[in-house]
């Protein structure tokens, strides 16, 4: 199949379906409500199943049943719907359930605005929910990213038994690009019936499955926490994945940024290249596991004068960048929260304030 | 009773953590008869609450999940959309449906989502030390509501039963008690019949279950029996409130 030029909300949808995965539960909330839309209409042509919850709470436990049997499962949401599954997101992490979360995220706190945003990296990132949980963060730059990461989604999600969270924003969700589909995958999870309550008939064996959190025991709780631990651990093991640019360069700053941020960004490096300015770029690709090692390493090259966070958000990344430099160079934040994306002539003038 | 039957396959060997006098074993037990009399337990998946019931599914020896609370429809609905084959009930108390999981009931049922629901109305939060539920009785003391529950401050119990029933959609709604033999039988019967509807994939089926508390209403078994036969009975009547024939047949 060739490329074709599609909406990104309906573009992830698509892919969940070429994923193999035919069961989504949504509540509609803008900017992506067109995935939901999409799905209503595809999921009945492959048979699988659509439904629209009352809540975004509802939802989030719709997840847990669903995946708590076997089934591939995805929710696509928003910020403020994204805070009403937090609960759901931390049952379902400590019950060790498979389930992909889309957020296309919206300007906030509280209602915000609909307009492109990066202000849910913490919820992301640090935990919205409860308890000591970690998601497996995969963050796109654009369309064809987006299609690719939620081909990903499923079968990391199901190698850890952890919920993966795709956080988009707004433009991603909204803008039409060309994009391609690679092969359908299988669509089961493979060690299903070892934990899923998928009946004791289906998997032919006679010990009976639970799907729970709860671990009255306080030697108990510690080791189910240690096991989560482990997995995280694991992620930051395997998983951490990241774009560098201009990397090979005797480049002056490093700009750390992401998603639609990170394409701005690019513009403006390659703008500053033409000029005789070098500046380098780590674009994570997974926000956790968090391209630590790889930060730490740009960043203490000769002569790199500052790092920065470029970031949709008041600063929030750049914590996290923060921690990665580990003093190898100082540390920056500029940020724009309001729906407005930076633009290229702004990251110039920007990093030329840092630079000598 | 029980001593005439044997234990339902269903039904593990583990010794309940409930109360001298508490209801949730006899429902427990009729629930593990019933699937075992309908032959189902390598294809059923029950839904625990979050309140006494918690840990339900130690009691029992089929597929669990455990629910966050009042969620445990969603869970359901989740479960039944992508296995409309298995048979899943929620077990859920009264602060965990009628409180704080109202709204997923609610969504539920009139979606007519194809599950079991068995409610233990014993109007007061149990395993939190027996606070105001929605459902507690007009005057009825509980540790949040010292003075008797004020109606004018907190409203009028609700009765989920009728509430349920107001729904259009097709449903099997029914409450019922288990605080004498008799109307054990009679409980039985109604949660057999619900688990059959679903079983035919008719309609969502509610089994409303006027329990007891002894516990946390200060009071011996013997004696809550009598105040379960004398104060929740008048208000929280029992009897059938709607069967999907009735809707059908229109
Ligand atoms: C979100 C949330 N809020 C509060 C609690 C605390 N809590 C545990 S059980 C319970 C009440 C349960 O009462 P009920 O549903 O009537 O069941 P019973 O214990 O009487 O069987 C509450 C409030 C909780 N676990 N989770
Ligand atoms: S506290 Fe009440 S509901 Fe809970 S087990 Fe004891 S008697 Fe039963």
């Amino acid at each position: 199949m060739g490329k074709i030029l599609m909406k990104g909300n309906e573009a992830i949808g698509e892919a969940a379906i070429r994923a193999g995965c035919l069961n989504y539960f949504a509540y509609p909330i803008t900017p992506q409500s067109e995935v939901a839309e999409y799905l209503s209409r595809r999921m009945p042509e492959v048979g699988g199943v659509f439904l629209q919850g009352e809540s975004e709470v509802a939802v989030g436990y719709m997840l847990f049943g669903a995946a708590g049997c076997g089934a591939r499962v995805l929710t696509t949401s928003s910020s403020p719907g994204i805070s009403l599954m937090s609960e759901a997101i931390s049952y379902i992490s400590s019950a060790e359930l498979p389930v992909v979360f889309v957020n296309i995220v919206r300007g906030g706190p509280g209602l915000g605005g609909i307009l492109p945003s990066q202000a849910d990296y913490f919820q992301a990132t640090k935990g919205g929910g409860h308890g000591d949980y970690r998601l497996l963060v995969l963050a796109p730059s654009g369309v064809q990213e987006a299609v690719d990461m939620v081909m990903m989604a499923f079968p990391l999600a199901e190698k850890y038994r952890n919920p993966v969270m795709i956080l988009g924003d707004g433009l991603i969700g909204q803008m039409m690009e060309p994009v391609e589909f690679s092969d359908h995958l299988k669509s089961e999870p493979s060690n299903k019936d070892d934990w899923a309550t998928n009946g004791m008939d289906t998997r032919n064996r006679k010990e009976r499955n639970l799907v729970k959190s709860l671990f009255l025991d306080a030697e108990l709780l510690e080791e189910h926490n240690l096991v989560l631990k482990a997995k995280y651990d694991r992620m930051k093991q395997e998983e951490v994945r990241y774009e560098p640019y201009n990397l090979e360069t005797d480049y002056r700053a490093l700009v750390v940024s992401y998603g639609t941020m990170s394409r701005v960004c690019k513009t403006a490096i390659d703008n500053m290249k033409a000029e005789g300015i070098e500046v380098a770029m780590i674009r994570p690709q997974t926000l956790f596991p968090f391209p630590i090692d790889p930060i730490r390493a740009a960043a203490a090259k000769d002569g790199c004068q500052a790092a920065i966070s470029i970031e949709l958000s008041m600063g929030q990344m750049v914590e996290d960048v923060e921690r990665s430099v580990q003093g190898k160079c100082p540390v920056h934040w500029h940020g724009k929260a309001g729906g407005e994306i930076p633009t290229p002539e702004e990251v110039v003038d920007v990093i030329k304030s840092l630079i000598k | 009773m029980a001593k005439t039957y044997k234990k339902p396959e269903a039904l593990s060997e583990q010794v309940t953590h409930y109360c001298p006098g508490c209801t949730h074993g006899v429902i427990h037990r009729l629930l593990a008869e019933v699937i075992d009399e309908l032959g189902i337990r390598g294809r059923t998946v029950g839904i625990a609450p979050v309140g006494c019931a918690v840990l339900a599914y130690n009691y029992f020896t089929f597929d669990f999940q455990e629910a966050a609370h009042g969620r445990a429809p969603a869970m359901a609905t989740g479960i039944k959309r992508v296995r409309p084959d298995l048979m899943v009930f929620t077990y859920q108390g009264d602060g965990d449906l009628a409180s704080i999981g109202m709204g997923e009931i609610i969504h539920a049922a009139n979606r007519g989502e194809k599950f079991t629901t068995i409610f233990v109305n014993n109007t007061v939060y149990g395993m939190t030390g027996g606070q105001m539920a929605p459902t507690t009785l007009k005057g009825q003391r509980t540790t949040t509501s010292p003075a008797g529950r004020d109606v004018e401050d907190v409203g009028m119990p609700v009765k989920m039963a009728e509430l349920i029933s107001a729904l259009e959609t097709p449903a099997y709604i029914t409450r019922q008690t288990v605080i004498k033999p008799k109307y054990i039988v009679r409980a039985k019967k109604a949660i057999k019949k619900a688990f059959q509807y679903q079983m035919d994939r008719r309609c969502f089926s509610l089994v409303e279950l006027v329990s007891t508390c002894p516990t946390n209403w200060g009071l011996t078994p013997v004696e809550a029996i009598k105040w379960t036969e004398e104060n929740m009975l008048p208000y929280f009547q029992l009897g059938e409130f709607k069967t999907p024939d009735e809707v059908e047949e229109d």
